[in-house]
């Protein structure tokens, strides 16, 4: 039965992602895009956005220290990173980026500065839980038809 | 690019500059049955497609780069619009003004709901316009733009709902004075990576004098007789 635990730990998890606003209704549609010739799609994809937007995060925090004030370019950067957030569902990170843009709009550079920070935590901590996520999902292992007798 | 199930299945060129949307833009046309080509620019599309950046018209054939192009004809284009460099406005244009390649379809992708910029969009020759994040249902709409029709039918454009808007309390794009309010860009340095086009773009889109009309606009200029180029 251990399958059939982790897919409900797994599941569980998900639900709570969504009930406290980590992930939207675009998490689902890629997660539904899955199938049996790319069976770890939505993984896959997961996994290209962190790396992606490290990347990203890492030329905003350049723009940001080598051309202060230069609100257009730190807003440019964003936009990329909002983008991706945006297309995999990951809502809170996207919400922090547009309170970010906003603050490019008002040219409040302490209040980018305040946001980049929440945009940085709230990437760490979407990592950490969708690691968690795929993890459970990996140990669970592909879809089982007989269940396990015994085990842990 | 195998030229194998060239013939079998439609051959959809997809351009974007963000690698998410590409991983996401190629599964959904393969899982729709297309066979996909990705590339991450406008400039890169215009080599696949046989057309140098600078030259106009060049003959796909006179492409030494891409020799496998021409077996492989690209029956759609599906491209962002906001990309660095090249927008997908101007690759728009670049297709349209070029003989050899107006008649393929151009739809264009946004996460952005500007109705400005949709309809100048459809009325320079885009399909249709789907909003982002582009679903699986957007997918079917393709096919019409594909399989040709013998009149020409007018489209319902995908309508840009608030529904797409779920995260954005306040739209900056939207705001005209917001645009307005940022610093002016004397000099773009050219080394900015990122999506500054579009940015200036929205400043200009915010003195266009274009009346932000319905963005449902139909297409009267659907060619009635132009099969998608197979080179």
């Amino acid at each position: 039965m251990e399958y059939a635990n982790l897919r409900r730990q797994a599941a569980s998890l998900k639900r709570s992602l969504f009930d406290q606003g980590y992930l939207d209704e675009q998490f689902c549609q890629v997660e539904d895009l899955q199938d049996e010739a790319s069976p770890n799609f939505a993984e896959e994809v997961v996994s290209l956005f962190f790396k992606d937007s490290a990347r990203l995060v890492s030329n905003i925090e350049q723009a940001m220290e080598k051309y202060p004030g230069d609100f257009n370019r730190w807003d440019a950067h964003m936009q990329q990173l909002k983008g991706s957030c945006f297309s995999i569902g990951a809502s809170k990170m996207n919400n922090e980026c547009t309170l970010f843009r906003n603050s490019c709009g008002e040219e409040n550079a302490e209040g980018c500065r305040r946001s980049f920070q929440k945009v940085k935590r709230e990437h760490a901590i979407l990592r950490q839980k969708l690691e968690s996520y795929f993890q459970l999902l990996r140990q669970a292992g592909p879809a089982r038809t007989a269940t396990r007798s015994g085990g842990k | 690019m195998t030229v194998v199930d060239a013939e079998s299945r439609f051959h959809v060129l997809a351009v974007d500059d963000s690698i998410i949307d590409r991983k996401l833009i190629e599964m959904l046309l393969k899982t729709s049955s297309y066979q996909v080509t990705t590339v991450d620019s406008g400039s890169k599309a215009l080599e696949v497609l046989g057309l140098r950046e600078e030259g106009d018209d060049s003959s796909p054939s006179s492409s030494s780069s891409s020799p496998d192009h021409q077996e492989v004809g690209v029956n759609l284009i599906i491209t962002d619009y906001c990309m660095p460099g090249m927008t997908g406005y101007d690759l728009l244009r670049r297709v349209k003004g070029s003989s050899s390649l107006k008649d393929i379809p151009v739809v264009i992708m946004s996460s952005e709901n500007v109705p400005a910029r949709i309809n100048r969009c459809l009325e320079d020759g885009a399909e249709e316009f789907f909003l982002k994040p582009v679903k699986l249902a957007d997918m079917k709409k393709l096919k019409s733009h594909l399989v040709r029709r013998k009149q020409p039918q007018l489209q319902p454009q995908e309508k840009p709902l608030p529904q797409q808007q779920k995260l954005e309390p306040v739209p900056q794009e939207q705001k005209p004075d917001q645009a307005s309010q940022q610093p002016a860009e004397d000099a773009p340095t050219p080394e900015v990576v990122a999506v500054s086009e579009c940015s200036k773009k929205r400043k200009a889109a915010a003195i266009e004098p274009e009346v932000l009309s319905s963005p449902v606009t139909t297409n009267p200029r659907l060619p009635s007789s132009g099969l998608a180029v197979e080179t």
